[in-house]
């Protein structure tokens, strides 16, 4: 186990940081607030001579994520990083990264999406590309984004894996908030991460390759069926890298992570950046003797609905706080795959679905202690009044 | 440059038995221009017709590297292999010598893919951009580009009872690529095998990005015999519909000038798609289609100093 003194980084420097010490071989990237500066401080890291990496400026995300994809297939270590509109015009090479499996690891940073155009935190951006097949994993704080990102390496190259990553953490609360972390050696994240080996490669000119064919209705379901398979064995990946990381470093991980849980009653299921406030309420609340609790979501692709469930069994009653909405009208996302997550148990905890925060509104203690007295008086037997509800909004 | 014979003894890089249409010009572009590269190369592809009917899953009509990304970003997907390649190579990983083209349909390139295209010419890149040019997006139906010409019938520009095929004239994408001032742009055309084999060569030693327009006959969307091709590409460059020429580092060079300038009724009547256009009350039309190729014609001779 390492040492070391802690260093004062924002969450965008962490990231960026983490991105110098993987020393990828390319990053194409473009700017877009809050992730600018993770492109600005890694360019600047180029023209120092601080990594080796072929650094291309895109004239626009979907470039951007069109470059990694033929970086990534011609067998090089590819990173990027973007935020909401840039990651929604991303949004159709996400796609196929994952389907032509590239590894490819991106940094998000949560923003909420036009319209109206805001650039302040929510997780909009993220919840739309769910199911583009990328792994995704929430960061609370500037640490846990720096080792998510040195994770994901591992997660995402893992042979049976080999999909794309994103590690998110929340814009300005996150990217822009200075943080006392811990970082590692770039010796020890090279050792971590070992060096790169593609499986195949457009760049192995003896033995050509074709990438992305086309499929009929004869072979498209079978590929589909393969990605799926391999989100199933991240799962497995996720929680040995998580666990190898810990024991090198001290710090461990698994898909989430629960607070004061095991002996509550009531809980919060939440991603991001808000389990910190909520932390505080819970401590708050447990003073005067409120048996309340946390599970703060790290993994949610894969979403690991089995374990979920099985860490939320005993509960009572359960707020799912989401910081995006689907406008389905039943919910957030978040919400719903918890809640479905739990369907099969023998006897289900009462669930509400807070959506907060939408366009970097602000989120206080009081807001969350407010939630658990909700959920004392629901699991004390009283009527769920609405299942929805939009916190702290002027309707 | 490699003769005929030479040429003709180099194996094919692209295997027959692709689903192509009999006749279709864009399997005998590629095929030609792989002739033509002296080092190893990798292909990208934009979605369209060539795309489909060479990589349909088991198998593979490329015996060369091969990516497909999407329609409109096979040059910032192949901007991404170059830059693999630069990096492996800076850090001792690699050592072959490799060259990269990108192709495009006319829809993939004038129109969706004119950023992406644009994006990676600016940057530099040591790559090769082809546009195979077909006049239409083929692959999803013969609907109009901005690289259809003036009249001609699509099925978004069809010729009806009171508007005569497409109401505009064709973008000159090959002018936006030398205006981007990239140091090899040229137009060439399958039927002229060696002016089509010298670009594409010096293209690809050329150090940079370089952009090559290729006149593609579509035997579906043009309406002609699959045994034609060859023919209609010629009379495009005989009517100076398609003139060849290059552009090295701002110099204009006209690289052939038809003996006699055929009127481009000549092409036009051979083609279906511009059937309508012979029927009473077009002339006029006609007419203007002649005096738009008449006047890019007086402007590229003036450009190469070839009047
Ligand atoms: C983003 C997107 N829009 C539309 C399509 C549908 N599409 C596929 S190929 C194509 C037209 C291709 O035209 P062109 O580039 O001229 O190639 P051609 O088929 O004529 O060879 C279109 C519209 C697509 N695949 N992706
Ligand atoms: S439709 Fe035209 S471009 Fe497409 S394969 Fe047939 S001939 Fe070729
Ligand atoms: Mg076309």
């Amino acid at each position: 186990m390492s040492t070391k003194e802690l260093v004062a980084r924002t969450g965008n420097e962490a990231m960026a940081e983490a991105m110098r010490q993987i020393n990828p071989d390319v990053v194409a990237a473009y700017p877009i607030t809050p992730a600018t500066e993770i492109v600005q401080l890694f360019s600047s890291f180029v023209a120092d001579g601080l990594v080796d990496t072929e650094f291309v400026t895109v004239e626009s995300e979907h470039s951007a994520m069109s470059a990694c994809v033929g970086a990534s297939a011609a067998g090089a270590r590819v990173m990027t990083g973007t935020s909401s509109q840039g990651l929604i015009l991303m949004a159709e090479i996400l796609y196929i990264a994952a389907g032509v499996r590239c590894p490819i690891i991106l940094a998000e940073v949560n923003r909420a999406l036009s319209s109206p155009i805001n650039i302040h935190c929510d997780h909009s951006d993220t919840m739309s590309v769910r199911d583009s097949g990328w792994i995704q994993i929430f960061s609370e704080n500037s640490q846990e984004a720096y080792d998510n990102m040195i994770q994901a390496v591992r997660i995402g190259e893992h042979m049976d894996v080999r999909l794309p990553v994103m590690v998110t953490t929340d814009g300005f609360i996150i990217s822009h908030g200075l943080e006392a972390i811990s970082m590692l050696e770039d010796k020890e994240v090279q050792d971590f991460i070992g060096p790169y080996k593609a499986a195949y490669s457009l760049l192995d000119v003896g033995k050509p390759i074709t990438v992305g064919a086309l499929d009929f209705t004869d072979f498209y379901f079978e590929h589909r069926r393969q990605t799926a398979q391999a989100m199933e064995n991240g799962k497995k990946v996720i929680l040995e890298v998580g666990r190898e990381f810990g024991e090198k470093f001290g710090r461990s991980y698994g898909f989430f992570e629960g607070y004061k849980l095991e002996d509550a009653e009531i809980a919060l299921v939440m991603l991001g950046s808000t389990a910190g406030t909520a932390r505080v309420a819970v401590d708050k609340l447990r003073e005067a003797g409120v048996k309340c609790g946390l599970l703060k979501l790290r993994v949610f692709r894969p979403f690991p609905a089995v374990e979920l469930a099985e860490a939320l069994k005993h509960l009572k009653a359960i707020a799912v706080m989401d910081r995006s909405d689907s406008l389905s009208t039943a919910g957030g996302p978040l919400f719903t795959e918890v809640r479905s997550a739990l369907y099969d148990l023998p006897s289900r905890p009462a669930m509400v679905n807070y959506i907060y925060g939408l366009g970097g509104r602000d989120i206080t203690v009081a807001d969350l202690e407010g939630i658990y007295q909700e959920l004392q008086r629901i699991s004390g037997g009283g009527q769920i009044q609405k299942t929805l509800q939009y916190l702290g909004v002027r309707e | 440059m490699a003769t005929l014979k030479e040429l003709a003894a180099r194996e094919d890089l692209l295997t027959g038995g692709h689903r192509a249409c009999a006749g279709c010009a864009a399997p005998i572009i590629v095929r030609q221009v792989l002739l033509a590269a002296e080092h190893p190369v990798v292909v990208g592809s934009a979605t369209g017709c060539l795309e489909v009917t060479t990589t349909l899953f088991p198998y593979t009509a490329w015996k060369v590297p091969f990516i497909h990304n999407a329609f409109e970003n096979s040059a910032a997907t192949i901007s991404g292999v170059e830059a693999a390649y630069t990096s492996l190579k800076k850090q001792g990983k690699y050592d072959k010598e490799v060259r990269f083209i990108a192709f495009g349909g006319d829809g993939g390139t004038y129109d969706i893919g004119l950023q992406s295209l644009s994006g990676a010419m600016e940057r530099g890149h040591q790559m090769l951009y082809i546009c195979y040019d077909n006049h239409a997006y083929m692959n999803t139906g013969i609907q109009r580009s901005s690289a259809t010409p003036l009249g001609a019938h699509t099925t978004t520009s069809p010729a009806g009872k009171v508007i005569p095929g497409k109401k505009q004239y064709r973008k000159d994408l090959t002018a936006i690529m030398v205006a981007h001032n990239i140091p090899y742009v040229a137009q060439t055309s399958v039927s002229h095998w060696r002016d089509l084999t010298a670009k594409v060569q010096k293209a690809l030693d050329t150090p940079g990005p370089s952009f090559i327009n290729i006149i593609s006959p579509c035997r579906l969307g043009w309406g002609f015999r699959p045994e034609d091709t060859i023919e209609l590409a010629r009379e495009a460059v005989e009517t100076c519909f398609w003139p060849l020429y290059e552009v090295e580092n701002g110099v204009y060079k006209l690289t052939y000038k038809p003996r006699e300038k055929k009127p481009v009724v000549e092409w036009l009547k051979k083609q279906t798609r511009f059937r309508h256009l012979f029927k009473p009350g077009n002339e006029e039309l006609l007419a203007k289609v002649q005096e738009h190729v008449d006047a890019q014609w007086e402007n590229l001779l003036k450009k190469s100093g070839a009047e």
